[in-house]
């Protein structure tokens, strides 16, 4: 096992990763409690076993068409590149999916892996409540009673998600905490889990965790990128020069990146949330502003101080507010396949209100990041180059907070 | 290589007792007054110390736990201090194991290689690292084992045969058998599921086996000692200290004598036998 988080190797291909030990380079691994050691290795078999089932991948497919809606459109944002005077951007809509985020995805997945493994009761954590309200509603759909932590600061600034999870009949459980946000809302996730073992299934919104959740959810989350790939093939008659990402977890950010980690001369950015500076300390941008540790059952890059001790961090947008990222991030980080940029708060708004202006689409607060850095990156480029932006939600849940900012009336 | 680990449940197997094992956070409430229990611990009857290393996110740990894991953070204990409160204690006491517990991050970051050597130093026995099962061996386990460190592996309820071979392949020191599968801090309820747990740990390995999680009173500990070689007591004296001050920090009884006090009485229940 490589543990040498700054070793740096040549890689011919960027899809071998994990290994069976589930470690990205030295990122990864499986660092949890003995309890729930025969739960992971329990899921890894029966993620295998699902990977082998025609029956499964049929299944998962069928409801992605006809539950979720997919494939997403790639949408030609027309009037944006007018308005920036570069690169052709396109949009991913992954806003237009059913819960209104790409969420449904893995939650489909998942789900479907819950029901084989015969677990009878679903619990996951949520930040911005998009996978809370993604894991309520594919819970209501298979019947499974359904517990969501969420800290009780995001409780608070996304409250319409909770209307939602509580409408589909989920039991939102507020965190109180540590900062009382997504991380918090994790170690009480991960604290269940360890205390319901034998009938708990832990639906993971991110590629996070431990493995095999990261190399699983982004498996679930690849349809993003694959989808691309057809559709860009299709509009333009070849691959894009550049794709751009945010990245909180990285769930979204993989999911379109991975399919296109192996052609080295697309371009590839991750956007973390640079909050209020990364001089402030008000920012959650673990990559570019902190180093590799160990939480949440895998080894990967955190916002901590010099004891190891875990920041709090901050975003204006809440499913960016977490002091980690999937260990497949740090990886690509590590080894430069992958460019990780911050982008300040007031940029996502900025770009959140120009996106809603000029193309009458409403980006989450999340996604709002990487328009903000297509904002910079796509008038630098030539007018014949390709920029993909994935819109991973749509902001109606962003509403009252960018109305607040904005001085508007709500 | 024998350590104060092995030494101490060799004399106790011979006298016909379990050991009382008991945890404490470093720092909790503070440096100063923690090294005074940690100091009370071997004279009230505590035949072997777990010490906590504070961690932001104790993800294992219940409330009770969780709240001393902050209290001591707040207080300003870093991992550093952790050793030299260890250092300090070792002044006085060179007989009691003591068993450093806690999360991995810490230890991660303030290097492996430099953290061993310094804990043992200080006179650090055993390490018990919650998120470092057998598949993360390579991090600290055997690192450990080369420095003349036990490392304490933890056996649970979801702990099957096949497991418990992978578990006990580098594991020394004792066998930490955690009764009920859920955080610290909760209530134990299931003492034949235990009994038969130990035995067939028992049946693997000649390590001693202790049973910690849910044993907070005289009785319990009484109980245990009948099964099991060692019997550990966390949650309970945690709570201990945090109720000899107010919700605001303040000091309203003298913790040490409180800790002394409740040790003594848990240990009046583990009796020599025949």
């Amino acid at each position: 096992m490589k543990s040498d988080v700054n070793e740096e190797v040549e890689v011919s291909s960027y899809w071998n990763e994990p290994d069976a030990k589930g470690m990205f380079g030295a990122f990864g691994g499986q660092f949890v409690s003995e309890t729930l050691m025969p739960l992971i290795f329990e899921l890894q078999e029966a993620y295998a076993a699902a990977c082998s089932d025609p029956d499964f991948k049929d299944e998962f497919e069928k409801l992605l068409t006809y539950y979720a809606g997919r494939p997403s459109k790639l949408y030609y944002a027309e009037k944006l590149s007018e308005y920036l005077g570069g690169a052709r951007v396109y949009l991913k809509r992954e806003d237009l999916n059913h819960t209104g985020s790409h969420k449904i995805n893995n939650c489909l997945g998942q789900i479907l892996l819950a029901r084989r493994m015969r677990k009878t009761r679903v619990i996951a954590e949520t930040g911005a409540g998009q996978h809370g309200v993604a894991t309520a509603t594919v819970s209501a759909r298979f019947g499974f009673p359904c517990v969501i932590y969420m800290g009780e600061k995001d409780v608070e600034r996304q409250k319409t998600n909770v209307v939602r999870m509580n409408l589909l009949g989920a039991t939102v459980k507020p965190v109180l905490a540590g900062n009382k946000t997504l991380k918090d809302a994790m170690n009480e996730a991960l604290r269940d889990w360890v205390s319901n073992v034998r009938n708990t299934y832990y639906l993971i919104g991110t590629v996070a965790g431990p493995h095999p959740y990261p190399k699983m959810v982004r498996d679930f989350q690849s349809v993003i990128g694959n989808e691309v790939y057809s559709q860009i093939l299709e509009q333009e008659g070849r691959l894009p020069d550049m794709l751009i990402a945010a990245v909180g977890g990285g769930s979204n950010a993989i999911g379109l990146f991975y399919p296109f980690l192996n052609k080295k001369n697309i371009d590839i950015v991750g956007v973390e949330a640079g909050g209020l500076g990364l001089e402030t300390l008000k920012h959650c941008a673990s990559m570019t502003a902190g180093n590799p540790g160990v939480l949440h059952g895998n080894r990967t890059y955190l916002l901590q101080d010099e004891d190891g001790q875990i920041r709090e961090g901050h975003s204006v947008s809440a499913g960016l507010d977490y002091p980690g990222v999937g260990p497949e991030h740090s990886w690509l980080k590590s080894i430069g396949r992958v460019q990780y940029v911050p982008v300040l708060d007031h940029e996502a708004v900025e770009a959140f209100q120009l996106l809603t202006r000029i193309e009458g689409i409403i980006p989450a607060l999340e996604s709002s990041h990487a328009i903000a850095e297509a904002l910079k990156r796509a008038p630098k480029m030539s007018k014949n180059e390709i920029l993909v932006v994935n819109l991973s939600g749509r902001g109606d849940k962003d509403i009252h907070i960018v109305g607040k900012l904005l001085d508007l009336n709500v | 290589m024998t350590t104060r680990i092995q030494q101490t449940f060799t004399t106790l197997k011979a006298e016909g007792r379990a050991a009382l094992v008991t945890y404490m956070m470093a720092g909790d409430p503070n440096y100063e007054i923690a090294l005074e229990i940690m100091k009370t611990l071997p004279q009230s009857g505590s035949d072997v110390i777990e010490l906590g290393i504070p961690f932001s996110d104790p993800m294992a740990d219940g409330p009770t736990i969780q709240a001393a894991n902050l209290r001591a953070l707040r207080n300003g204990q870093t991992l550093q201090k952790t050793i030299n409160m260890l250092r300090e204690f070792r002044e006085n006491n060179t007989s009691t194991p003591v068993i450093m517990m806690g999360y991995y991050n810490p230890i991660y970051v303030y290097g492996v290689e430099r953290f061993l050597e310094n804990a043992k130093v200080a006179g650090v026995d055993g390490l018990l690292v919650v998120d470092l099962p057998p598949e993360m061996d390579q991090e600290l386990c055997i690192p450990a084992k080369k420095a003349g460190i036990n490392f304490i592996r933890l056996a649970t309820p979801t702990t099957n045969d096949k497991r418990l071979h992978t578990i006990l392949q580098n594991a020394s020191g004792f066998i930490y058998y955690i009764s009920l599968t859920g955080i610290t801090g909760q209530t134990l309820t299931n003492m034949p599921d235990v009994i038969t747990s130990v035995n067939r740990i028992k049946t693997y390995t000649n390590l001693p086996v202790s049973v910690g999680f849910g044993v907070k009173t005289k009785a319990q500990v009484e109980q245990v000692g009948q099964i099991a070689d060692g019997v550990i007591v966390g949650t309970a004296l945690v709570n201990a200290i945090a109720e000899t001050f107010s919700g605001k920090g303040k000091i309203r009884k003298n913790s040490v004598k409180a800790v002394y006090d409740f040790v003594r009485e848990l240990r009046s229940g583990l009796q020599s036998g025949v």
